[in-house]
C-alpha cells in the first residue's frame, strides 16, 4: 500500500479517547510500505521559490516511468531550514541529504538512490575548507550546535496529513492532559517548565494561564499570534507551514488549562500556503473529532477558527491584535488591564505565539523535567531564529537559549560570505538594536539581549558585514518605524518621522553636528514616552547605532565619509589613469554616458553627471580594476 | 460615600475620593500638568502623552489623565526628566502643524498657544525638525463648521465626543502612523456623512481644526431655554452689537448639561429674520360665511377690513391674538369627529402637547392627531 490509511475511511473513524488514538497510530504504522522508501521534498516557502513543486512533480512523474510508484512514497513536507540550499530532497529510509536538486536530478536520484542504493556525490553538501561530504543532515554543521525541540517535525511529516504527525506521536500530549490531569496541573508543568513566551517579551507562559484561568468567566478565548510582521522573519510562518497539528495541539492545551472553548488563530493573509495547511490541519482534526465536542471523550470542547490579518506590523501587538478581531482598526491600547483578564470580547483571553504554544506540546509530551533541563537558568527551551544577511547560511534556525551569537553566526551560519569581516548583529526584527563584534560571546537570552540594548524579539537575526552602512541601516529601519506606527501616540508618531528625516539627511552628508544629540533625545523621548511595545522598542536601532557605532555617524557627519561606501551622496567614482587601458568597456556600459573616452584615451568620470550606480566598476575588467569607489578623502590622480 | 485616599503628589499631601485620576487629583490640589488630549466631558485616551507622571515603584511614566489614585501613591508631575520629555513632544507637536495663529479662529482661544506659553521647548532643536507644509483639503462642506485636518493634533477628542456624546459615530481615526487623520466613513465630506451637525466636537476642539464657520466673539451673554423644541435646553445666547452671535450650552442646566443639537447651537438666525412673523396672520379668504364676520372685524394695520374679501386671496392680514383664537374656535365649531384632524409641532412643550391631544380627543371628538416629529 502506497499511502498510510487514506484519508476516505477515517471519516467514519472518530478518536474518541485515548485508546482509539493509540489504534489508529498503530494502523497507521502497520499499513507504511514495507521498503520504507520515502522521498521528501522539502515544499516549504524558501524551496517552493526555489523550484521544489517542479522537482517533486518530476519525482512523481519519473517514479511512475520507472515502474515504482507503489514503492516509494514521494511527499511534501514544510521547511527545513537551510533555505539557502533548496530545493532540499531527503530519501529514506537512509536519511540521505540532497541539497539544490533540480528537476534533470531526478531520473538520477531514482535509479541511483533509491534502486541501486547508490549516492549521487554531487548533490551532497560539501566542506567548502576540507571538501568532506555529508551524507546525513545531522552530520552537516549547520544543523550541528543546534536543538530541534519546536522544529522537530518540520521537514519530516507532510504537514496536510494527520496520520504524518500522529505517527510521530501526535496528540499524545492532548490525549495525555485531557485524561491524566487537571487544568491546574497542566498550568503547574507548565510553571515548571520555565517556558517563556515567545512573541517577544518572554513574558512566563504559566502565570499568564493562570491569571487567565482564574480570571472570572465562562467565556474564554485562546488567540495564536501568527502576525509574524517583522521583515525577514519566518519563524512562525515555516512552524505553522511545515508542522501545523503541534500549534493546533499547543492550543488545545491551552483550551483545556484555562477553560476556553475558542481558539482563534491570527495569521497574516500574506500567508497563504500556512492559511492553507492550518485550515486543512484544523479540517482533519474536526474529522477524526479531534476538535469539537467532548475532545477524546474527556467532556472537555474546543474549536479553532482562522482569521487573516490584513498585515500591519502593529497588529502583531496584542491589544491591537484583539482590536483588529474586533473588526476595529489595529491600535493598541495601554495596560493593564491585561487581555488574560480582559482581552477578546472583554472575555479573559490568552494571547501566545506560535512557537510559543509549540513548546507546550512538546513539554506536555516530554514533561516539564525534561524541558527545564534545557536552556540557561533563567532561560529555558530552545529559541529559533531566523537567520538572515551576509552569513552563508541563511535560513532559519533552532538553537538551545544561551547558545552565544558567535556559535549561531559562526557555527551554524557559517560565518561571512565573500572574506568579508562582521559588522554587526540585529537581533528581533526592526525593533531591535545592533550588536557590535565585541559583545558576541553574549550567550542570548531575553535578559543579555535587552542589556545589550537590543530584544529577542520574535527572533529575526539580521548579520550585516563590513559593508553595510551602520547609519543607513539605522534609517532603513526608522522608515519601517514611521509607517508602521498605529499614530496613536504623538511621540511614535511624530518622534519616527523626525528621526528618519534626520538620519536620511546624514546619509545625504546633510547631517550637523549636534544631530547625534538630537537623536537621542527624540529617540528617549520615543521610548518613554510611547503606549506599546512598538514605540517602546524603534528607538532600539538608533540608540544601540549611536552607542556602539559613533564613530561612523561622526564620520557621514562631520568628514562627510561612509566607510562602507554605500550613502550615494557621499560616495563617487573615479578611473584611476595609471591603471586604465581605455578598453570602452565602462564607457560603453554606464547608463548615464559620463564617462568620457575613446580608444587609446584614458577614460574620466564627468561627476556632474555620474549617478553612482557602480556599474563601472562592475564592468572594468578585474585585471585592470581601474575604476576605484571613495569617501571622504582627497583623490590623488 | 466615596472613600478618600491618601497620596502625595509633588511632595505635598492630598487626599483623592476613590476612582479619581491624577490629573484631577493634582488639579484640585493647585498643581498644573499640561494635557492636550484630555477632555472632562468624555472618556481618556491618553495620547498626547504631555501629562506623563512619575509614580514611584512603577517601572514607566503614566498618563495622568487615565491613571487613577491609589492609596499611598507618590507622584511627581514634573522634573528634569519629564521636562525634557514634554518639551520633545511639544516641538513635534508644533512641527506637525500648520501654526499661522494670526488667521487663525481659534487663535487666543487656543489650547496648543496656551501650551508654548507653559513648556519651554528647545527652539535649536525644534528648527532642526522638518516642518512640512500638509496642504490638506479643507472640509468645509458642512454648513455650521469647517474641518482643517492641517490643524489637526490627532487627540481623538472629537472621536470621542461623537461616540460618547452625540451617539452619532460620525467620525473615527483612519490609516495610521503619519498618515492618521480624522475622517468620516470613506472619507466623505462632512455634509455626506452621518454627522448630524451638533458641533460637539467642535466645542471641544482643542485647536483651531473644528471651528465654526461664524466665529465672532460675544460682547454679553443672555442665559434663556431653547425654543425650538420640547426638551428645553438651557443656553447662553451670545450677543454682540444688538444680534445674537452663536449660542452654547449651559453646563449647569439640568435638562442637557451643556449639550445642544444642531437647531440650538445654530439655529438662531431666525431670531433677527426679517421674514419672521410678529403678529398672527389670517389668510384673507374665507369660503364660509360664518368666518367672515370676524375677518370683517380684522384690522389690517390698525384698520378694519372693509373691501371685498375675494380679491385679498391668498395675502395674509394682521390681526390680534383675541381675534385668532376667535377666529379659530369659530371655524372648528363647524367640524366633529372624524371631520377633523391635528398634527401637533415638536416646538411645543411636552405640556402642550399633552394638551393639544386632548382637546383633539374630547373636545374634537376624534384620534386624529399626530405629531410632526413622526413625519
Ligand atoms: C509592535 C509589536 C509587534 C508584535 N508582533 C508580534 C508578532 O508578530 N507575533 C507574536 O507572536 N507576538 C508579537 N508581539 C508580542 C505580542 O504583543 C504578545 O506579547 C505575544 O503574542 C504574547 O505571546 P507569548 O507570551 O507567547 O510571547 C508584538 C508586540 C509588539 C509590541
Ligand atoms: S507606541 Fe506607536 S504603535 Fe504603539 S500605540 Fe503608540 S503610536 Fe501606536
Ligand atoms: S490652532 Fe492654535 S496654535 Fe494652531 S494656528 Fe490656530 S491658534 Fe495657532
Ligand atoms: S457635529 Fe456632532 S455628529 Fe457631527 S461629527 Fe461632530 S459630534 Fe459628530
Ligand atoms: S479635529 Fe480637533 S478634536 Fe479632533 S482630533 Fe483634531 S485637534 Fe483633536
Ligand atoms: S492629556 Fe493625558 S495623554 Fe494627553
Amino acid at each position: 500500500m502506497k499511502k498510510p490509511a487514506p484519508r476516505e475511511s477515517s471519516k467514519s473513524f472518530k478518536i474518541d479517547s485515548p485508546e482509539s488514538l493509540q489504534l489508529f497510530k498503530k494502523s497507521i504504522v502497520a499499513g507504511e510500505s514495507a521498503t520504507g522508501k520515502e522521498v521528501v521534498i522539502c515544499c516549504g516557502s524558501g524551496c517552493m521559490s526555489s523550484g521544489s513543486e517542479h522537482v517533486r512533480e518530476a519525482f512523481v512523474s519519473e517514479s511512475k516511468q520507472q515502474g515504482l510508484e507503489d514503492e516509494v512514497t514521494i511527499k511534501r513536507s514544510g521547511c527545513r531550514g537551510l533555505c539557502v540550499r533548496g530545493p532540499i530532497v531527503v530519501v529514506d529510509p537512509d536519511d540521505i541529504f540532497y541539497q539544490y536538486v533540480t528537476k534533470e536530478d531526478v531520473p538520477e536520484i531514482i535509479s541511483e538512490t533509491l534502486l541501486e542504493n547508490r549516492v549521487v556525490e554531487k548533490l551532497l553538501d560539501e566542506d567548502p575548507a576540507t571538501g568532506k561530504k555529508y551524507l546525513h543532515e545531522d552530520d552537516i554543521p549547520f544543523y550541528k550546535k543546534q536543538k530541534r525541540v519546536v522544529l522537530k517535525n518540520c521537514g519530516r511529516i507532510d504537514p496536510t496529513s494527520i496520520e504524518d504527525y500522529i505517527k510521530v506521536d501526535g496528540f499524545q500530549a492532548v490525549a495525555k492532559v485531557v485524561s491524566r490531569m487537571t487544568p491546574e496541573e497542566v498550568i503547574e508543568d507548565i510553571k515548571l517548565s520555565g517556558l517563556r513566551g515567545r512573541g517577544g517579551a518572554g513574558f512566563p507562559t504559566g502565570i499568564k494561564w493562570e491569571t487567565a484561568g482564574n480570571a472570572p468567566g465562562e467565556e474564554k478565548y485562546i488567540i495564536c499570534n501568527g502576525d509574524e510582521g517583522d521583515p525577514g522573519a519566518f519563524m512562525d510562518r515555516s512552524v505553522m507551514e511545515g508542522d501545523p497539528f503541534s500549534v493546533l495541539e499547543g492550543m488545545m492545551i491551552a483550551g483545556y488549562a484555562v477553560g476556553a472553548s475558542r481558539g482563534i488563530i491570527y495569521v497574516r493573509a500574506e500567508y497563504p500556503l500556512a492559511v492553507h495547511h492550518l485550515s486543512t490541519a484544523i479540517a482533519q482534526c474536526a474529522d477524526l473529532g479531534l476538535l469539537g465536542r467532548d475532545v477524546m471523550g474527556s467532556g472537555f470542547d474546543f474549536e479553532i477558527k482562522i482569521v487573516k490579518g490584513a498585515g500591519a506590523f502593529v497588529c502583531g501587538e496584542e491589544t491591537a491584535l484583539i482590536a483588529s478581531v474586533e473588526g476595529r482598526s489595529g491600535q493598541p491600547r495601554p495596560k493593564p488591564p491585561f487581555p488574560a483578564i480582559q482581552g477578546l470580547w472583554g472575555k479573559p483571553t490568552i494571547i501566545n505565539n506560535v512557537e510559543t504554544l509549540v513548546n507546550v506540546s512538546r513539554i506536555m509530551l516530554n514533561g516539564a523535567e525534561w524541558y527545564s533541563k534545557i536552556g540557561t537558568e533563567t532561560n529555558k527551551g530552545t529559541k529559533i531564529f531566523s537567520l538572515v544577511g551576509t552569513v552563508r547560511n541563511v535560513g532559519l534556525v533552532e538553537v538551545e537559549m544561551g547558545t552565544t551569537l558567535r556559535e549561531i553566526i559562526y557555527d551554524v551560519g557559517g560565518g561571512i560570505p565573500g572574506g568579508k569581516r562582521f559588522k554587526a548583529v540585529q537581533t528581533g526584527g526592526p525593533s531591535g538594536g545592533c550588536i557590535p563584534e565585541e559583545l558576541l560571546d553574549l550567550p542570548v537570552e531575553y535578559e543579555t539581549l535587552a542589556n545589550v540594548g537590543s530584544i529577542m524579539g520574535s527572533g529575526g537575526m539580521l548579520v550585516m558585514d563590513e559593508s553595510t552602512c551602520i547609519v543607513n541601516i539605522a534609517r532603513y529601519f526608522l522608515d519601517f518605524a514611521q509607517h508602521e506606527s498605529c499614530g496613536q501616540c504623538v511621540p511614535c508618531r511624530l518622534g519616527t518621522k523626525q528621526m528618519f528625516k534626520i538620519l536620511k539627511d546624514i546619509t545625504k552628508g546633510e547631517g550637523n553636528p549636534q544631530d547625534i544629540n538630537t537623536l537621542f533625545y527624540l529617540a528617549e523621548a520615543v521610548k518613554a514616552g510611547s503606549i506599546c511595545g512598538l514605540g517602546m522598542t524603534v528607538p532600539n536601532p538608533v540608540l544601540s547605532t549611536i552607542k556602539y557605532f559613533r564613530d561612523e555617524y561622526r564620520e557621514h557627519i562631520h568628514e562627510k565619509r561612509c566607510r562602507a561606501l554605500v550613502c550615494r551622496s557621499l560616495i563617487s567614482y573615479h578611473i584611476k589613469e595609471y591603471k586604465c587601458k581605455a578598453c570602452l568597456k565602462c564607457l560603453q556600459a554606464c547608463p548615464v554616458d559620463a564617462i568620457i573616452g575613446a580608444k587609446w584615451q584614458v577614460h574620466e568620470i564627468d561627476q556632474t553627471k555620474c549617478v553612482k550606480c557602480g556599474t563601472c566598476m562592475e564592468v572594468c575588467p578585474s585585471r585592470f580594476s581601474a575604476v576605484e569607489c571613495v569617501s571622504g578623502q582627497v583623490i590623488e590622480d | 460615600m466615596t472613600k478618600h485616599v491618601p497620596l502625595t503628589i509633588n511632595g505635598v499631601e492630598v487626599r483623592a475620593p476613590e476612582g479619581t485620576t491624577i490629573l484631577t487629583a493634582a488639579q484640585d490640589a493647585g498643581i498644573y500638568i499640561p494635557t492636550l488630549c484630555h477632555c472632562p466631558d468624555v472618556s481618556s485616551q491618553g495620547v498626547c502623552r504631555l501629562c506623563l507622571v512619575k509614580i514611584e515603584k512603577r517601572r514607566r511614566l503614566e498618563p495622568s489623565c487615565r491613571t487613577l489614585v491609589e492609596e499611598g501613591m507618590v507622584v511627581v508631575t514634573d522634573d528634569a526628566e519629564i521636562e525634557q520629555l514634554r518639551q520633545v513632544i511639544l516641538e513635534l507637536i508644533l512641527s506637525d502643524h500648520d501654526f499661522n495663529c494670526l488667521l487663525c479662529p481659534k487663535s487666543g482661544n487656543c489650547r496648543l498657544q496656551e501650551l508654548v506659553t507653559h513648556i519651554d521647548y528647545n527652539e535649536r532643536r525644534f528648527n532642526r525638525f522638518e516642518h512640512v507644509a500638509k496642504e490638506l483639503p479643507i472640509d468645509t462642506s458642512n454648513p455650521f463648521f469647517n474641518f482643517n485636518p492641517n490643524k489637526c493634533i490627532h487627540c481623538t477628542i472629537c472621536v470621542r465626543t461623537c461616540n460618547e456624546i452625540s451617539g452619532t459615530h460620525a467620525i473615527d481615526m483612519a490609516h495610521r502612523g503619519y498618515d492618521l487623520k480624522v475622517s468620516t466613513f470613506a472619507n466623505k465630506p462632512l455634509k455626506e456623512s452621518v454627522c448630524v451637525s451638533c458641533g460637539e466636537c467642535v466645542e471641544r476642539c482643542p485647536v483651531g481644526a473644528l471651528t465654526p464657520k461664524k466665529v465672532e466673539h460675544p460682547t454679553r451673554e443672555v442665559k434663556t431655554t431653547c425654543t425650538h423644541c420640547g426638551v428645553g435646553c438651557g443656553l447662553y445666547l451670545g450677543i454682540r452689537g444688538g444680534a445674537i452671535i452663536r449660542a452654547r450650552g449651559d453646563r449647569e442646566n439640568p435638562v442637557n448639561q451643556g449639550n445642544l443639537c444642531v437647531r440650538g447651537r445654530y439655529g438662531h438666525e431666525f431670531v433677527d429674520c426679517h421674514e419672521r412673523l410678529s403678529f398672527p396672520l389670517v389668510r384673507a379668504y374665507d369660503e364660509y360665511a360664518q368666518a367672515s364676520s370676524i375677518v370683517d372685524e380684522v384690522t389690517e394695520k390698525g384698520k378694519p377690513v372693509t373691501a371685498p374679501l375675494v380679491k385679498r386671496e391668498g395675502k395674509f392680514v394682521e390681526i390680534t391674538w383675541d381675534q385668532a383664537i376667535k377666529y379659530v374656535a369659530s371655524t372648528l365649531s363647524h367640524y366633529k369627529g372624524d371631520q377633523f384632524s391635528a398634527i401637533s409641532s415638536a416646538k411645543c412643550t411636552n405640556e402642550e402637547n399633552y394638551l393639544f391631544q386632548k382637546f383633539v380627543r374630547v373636545v374634537m371628538g376624534t384620534n386624529n392627531i399626530d405629531h410632526c416629529a413622526r413625519l
